[in-house]
């Protein structure tokens, strides 16, 4: 009898749950996808804390309050593809935010065009991200511009004419970003033979010495490794122990605090690309979201929370121009974005919907990824 | 079959179809997706149960051959411009870059490559027993996927295939998944059927009665590999993007699931199991983001889906490790039956009837 | 290649090996008693090590104090695991498949309720400073920590050794082995010794997996499943149940895979479909694993 009684609550209680999508005309509502879990968890997380923050600064537009639907894709492509199904269908929003991880974003972003629905990324660099896709949209720049401003890094500032590569073979982030660093600074030394090797390693493999003790035997000036923080951190620590003196650059995946604690000293000196920089305040939007950031949160923020916070900014803004909460008129004044202060810089979207912006070179400093340039787009 | 048995199924069929052509006018994208993935789960259910459930060989290599099947039959529809902007490292190799055919094609291929690889695949790995046939699978499935991520000139490596066209639809995935149950049916009520059984329960025994151990074990470890593929082209096709990590151990896992809820050894189970368990997923969502029940919010708690999937594998396997249908059916005679009693309490008094109480 | 790179190689490949060979001998030890995969042992290394961890962490002990503690209870962790998902199946004499079903449940149930609490991202794991400081053999550079596995390697079989073949418990535990029901006729309390051996291997696997996360300092939830899978890769090539053959197992298989990259360095993604590979191989042509004796079927 209880048992009885008791399943028709579960029952009711599931579909109080199933149909809670239904709601107020008189919101807008946003949607975020983002790893929450998974090997990519640390990039969305970082990524939610600034679109949080944004929320929390601006949670209102066009007199209407904005709510927020977030949704974990557990760094897994079917999910990706699942929760943005589900915040359009179930939870009805306007514009999504999302995803971190080029690859995810590649899933989500087939369901939003047939639906309609404008998605703003915050820092996946793959190209074919919006390519062919009129309703993705990013903050950030591509991997074609950000394998360029390493090679740029390492061929004026460091002056490294022979460079080895090792990337991660499983993430098309790392396979993408290795080759267009490769064709950038072929393009630079003019020699193909100035990459002398190139090696690979999946995720989260934790032994690299094999690869490492090749790559060391080319005789490179500098690696460049543009994989995940985690391992990144392991190879950089055991090329150090396998005697590796040179100068290793990455991408804007290592820019994580666990690289640093991972990597420890044998990190110092590693250049990375990334979009932000908190020491290097572009905007008076940065301050403004530096200031908040560590009051709300308390450390620095990063790169991703920074470009989470202007996606979010960048939504509202269209939302505001356009007049309007339609989708489609929300992705048309997206599309006409132009020199927006967001915290990271101004923004302008190209005819790609990929955002314009400088480059910015963090370096390990002391324990801390400090500024050390930037390269402008070309 | 009886008259009275094609009049049931008739009128089964009426009702799955019917309510699929409800689904398909009425459900919105997220609900059909879910409704696909149901179908496309089943297929490979009922491909895992035939090995596991009715022939008591372990295999834990299904992701690999959904794989093979999800890229087979992409890389043959993919229209021939997407494959130039998505192979833009490496080019795909001929003559899949001049390929650009029609879905039922590409199904049909994804049939034949799966065969084959789960042909040979099955030699070195059928003579094995048990523990080591499971662990020996699930080296196949990781070895498919570590070499899927490297031979990038023809999987386009992590990168993956992407603007898979999208043909996957109700009638699809229902019709492959029925296609499956007839299959299998038809398999297990045959001579086939009872030698997987026997080879099951006893395979020394089996063996001294003269059936081929080996042939039989390479049958079902083949047709069962083989729907799994094919169930692997439909996922890419409502997917319409695959990479080689979609087809790591969880999927397998999530599979083995399925059967283990529904009952190793049943038809029924295999597809009560996978509707269970793809309803589950979606269902359980909740627990992973914070609730907002209007008066309270529940924080939520990410990675809580899977603990409770684990936890629910454990206890199934412990408390009723036959699953749910355990190695019952849903026949036709019980449908008779409950139909009788039907009419029995409709006031017609038959010999041997309790007059129970409604 | 020059030599050098071949010495460098060649002592790259010990130190995987070793540790291979230390996390293999508890895998191989509770199969060779329980004839189970213990799918969830992967997940016993990181427990070993996370206990380690946030035992340095939270309760600030010495480095020293805090690893003693991660094995007794990564040990206590093991019997657990034991009495919750495999003696109640063992009890009711149910199938093996039934065992390995619910060790792979118990596999994921550790890895996920480990991400539920402690989250995906790699968490710095403490090297004490002896051990990182790198010595230059010649031209080769060899971590200290190089010198302290093998050594505990050999302390560790030798306890297993004298645990195995000098005590009764050690003695019940290969009447086990070689004959379930008989010993079980013969009236040793099968529970307590199968708690016994599960007590060992977990407390092994604890001690694998300190020493796995100090040599690779960045540890996470997930990170027990591929070293697990490839260990227990190397107990079966060694020869399940054979404790030196484990050993051999874990160098053999350490040897292929970095031997394997070091001349062929375009494969360097196929890396881990190298153990894979060397696990069919053994399937195909000496199931019984290198040192196995050869195992006659009775009908």
């Amino acid at each position: 009898m209880l048992g009885k009684r008791f399943g028709v609550l579960l029952v009711l209680l599931a579909f109080i749950m199933v149909f809670s999508g239904t709601g107020l005309a008189d919101e807008v509502r946003i949607g975020v996808y983002e790893p929450l879990t998974g090997p990519m968890a640390a990039g969305g997380q970082m990524t939610l804390e600034g679109i949080r923050l944004a929320h929390a600064l601006y949670p209102t537009v066009l007199g209407k309050e904005v709510r927020l639907f977030v949704e974990d894709n557990k760094t897994d492509k079917a999910e990706a593809a699942l929760t943005v199904s589900r915040l359009i269908e179930l939870h009805r929003v306007n514009a999504i935010i999302g995803s971190y991880g080029s690859s995810l974003a590649m899933s989500g972003g087939p369901v939003a065009k047939t639906a309609g629905i404008p998605v703003m990324g915050c820092s996946p660099t793959h190209p074919l991200v919006t390519q062919d896709n009129d309703y993705y949209f990013r903050a950030c720049f591509i991997d074609p511009f950000q394998g360029h401003i390493m090679a740029t890094y390492a061929y004026h500032t460091l002056g490294i004419r022979e460079v080895a590569i090792i990337q991660d073979i499983a993430q098309d982030y790392s396979v993408g970003l290795a080759h267009f660093f490769r064709e950038a600074f072929v393009e630079l030394t003019g020699d193909p033979a100035s990459v002398v090797g190139m090696s690979s390693y999946q995720t989260l493999d934790t032994d690299f010495t094999a690869q490492l003790t090749y790559l060391r035997g080319l005789n490179p000036e500098a690696v460049f490794a543009p994989g995940y923080y985690g391992d990144v951190a392991l190879l950089i620590t055991q090329a150090r122990e396998l005697g590796m003196e040179i100068p290793f650059l990455g991408g804007d995946a290592c820019e994580a605090p666990e690289f640093i604690e991972i990597g420890g000293e044998n990190v110092e000196g590693v250049a990375i690309s990334t979009h932000y920089s908190a020491d290097a305040p572009v905007t008076e939007e940065s301050t403004k979201f530096v200031d908040a950031f560590y009051e709300k949160y308390g450390h620095a923020p990063s790169a991703f929370a920074a470009l989470g916070y202007d996606a979010y900014l960048l939504i509202l803004d269209a939302i505001q121009r356009a007049d309007s909460t339609d989708p489609q008129d929300i992705r048309d004044a997206l599309a006409q974005t132009e020199g927006f202060e967001g915290a990271t810089g101004f923004i302008t979207m190209d005819e790609g919907g990929d955002a314009v912006k400088t480059g910015i070179i963090l370096q390990v400093e002391d324990g801390e990824f400090k500024y050390a340039g930037s390269v402008e787009p070309q | 079959m009886t008259k009275k048995q094609m009049l049931i199924l008739f009128i089964g069929v009426v009702i799955v179809a019917g309510f699929l052509v409800y689904a398909n006018l009425t459900f919105d994208a997220y609900m059909l997706r879910v409704l696909n993935l149901i179908a496309i789960y089943m297929s490979a259910a009922l491909g895992l149960c035939l090995i596991n459930g009715f022939t008591g060989q372990f295999s834990l290599g299904i992701a690999g051959f959904m794989a093979v099947g999800a890229y087979a039959a992409s890389l043959v529809t993919l229209p021939i411009a997407a494959k130039e902007t998505i192979f833009f490292i490496t080019p795909l190799i001929w003559p899949f870059n001049s390929l650009e055919l029609p879905f039922v094609a590409g199904i049909i291929f994804a049939a034949i490559v799966t065969a084959i690889f789960s042909f040979l695949i099955g030699f070195p790995v059928l003579r094995l027993r048990g523990d080591y046939l499971a662990i020996a699978t699930l080296g196949f499935s990781e070895i498919i996927r570590v070499v899927s991520t490297n031979t990038v000139s023809i999987t386009n490596g992590a990168l993956g295939l992407r603007s898979i066209p999208p043909y996957t639809n109700i009638w699809w995935s229902f019709g492959f998944a029925a296609f499956a149950l007839f299959v299998i049916w038809r398999l297990i009520n045959s001579s086939y059927g009872r030698a997987f059984k026997a080879i099951r329960d006893n395979d020394v025994a089996a063996e001294a009665m003269g059936i081929g151990l080996f042939k039989h074990k390479l049958l079902a470890f083949v047709v069962g590999s083989t729907l799994a593929g094919v169930s692997g082209a439909f996922l890419a096709h409502l997917l319409t993007a695959i990479d080689p990590a979609m087809f790591r151990f969880f999927l397998t896992f999530n599979v083995l699931l399925m059967i283990v809820l529904g009952g190793m050894s049943s038809i029924t189970g295999a597809v009560l199991g996978a509707s269970i368990v793809t309803f589950l997923f979606e269902f359980l969502r909740y627990l992973d983001s914070p609730m907002d029940l209007g008066f309270i919010t529940i924080p939520g708690a990410p990675g809580l889906r899977m603990v409770i999937f684990s936890t629910l594998l454990i206890v199934m396997i412990l408390f009723r490790r036959q699953g749910l249908m355990g190695s019952k059916e849903l026949t036709f005679e019980w449908i008779e039956k409950q139909l009788a009693r039907f009419g029995g309490k409709k006031g017609k008094p038959r010999e041997g009837d309790n007059h129970a109480n409604p | 290649m020059s030599l050098t790179h071949f010495f460098q190689h060649f002592t790259n490949a010990i130190y995987l090996g070793s540790l291979y060979a230390l996390i293999a001998i508890g895998y191989t030890m509770v199969y060779g008693i329980l004839r189970l995969i213990n799918f969830a042992h992967g997940e016993l290394l990181i427990v070993g090590a996370f206990i380690a961890y946030y035992g340095i962490l939270i309760f600030h002990l010495p480095w020293w104090l805090s690893f003693l503690v991660a094995i007794a209870l990564g040990a206590f962790v093991g019997v657990s695991l034991d009495r919750i998902a495999y003696r109640p199946l063992r009890q009711r004499d149910a199938p093996r498949i039934s065992l390995l079903v619910s060790a792979i449940g118990a596999s994921f149930f550790l890895q996920n309720i480990g991400l539920v609490i402690i989250g995906g991202r790699h968490k710095a794991f403490y090297r004490p400073p002896f051990f990182a400081q790198t010595t230059q053999l010649g031209e080769v550079s060899v971590m200290n920590f190089l010198f302290v596995i093998p050594l505990i390697t050999l302390l560790i079989l030798g306890g297993v050794f004298f645990l195995v073949y000098r005590t009764r418990t050690g003695m019940a535990m290969r009447a086990l082995a070689k004959d379930y029901p008989t010993a079980r006729l013969m009236g040793i309390n099968i529970n307590r010794i199968i708690a016994y051996t599960f007590a060992l291997g977990s407390a092994l696997a604890a001690i694998g997996g300190i020493m796995y996360a100090m040599r690779y300092p960045a540890i996470h939830p997930l990170a027990g499943v591929l070293p697990g899978i490839k260990c227990f890769i190397a107990a079966v090539v060694g020869g399940i149940g054979n404790v030196p053959g484990a050993v051999i197992g874990g160098f053999l298989l350490g040897f292929l895979e970095i031997m394997g990259i070091a001349f062929f360095p375009h494969l360097a993604g196929y890396r881990d479909a190298i153990a894979f590979i060397v696990l069919l191989l053994i399937l195909s042509f000496k199931p019984t694993g290198l040192m196995g004796e050869q195992v006659v079927e009775k009908v």
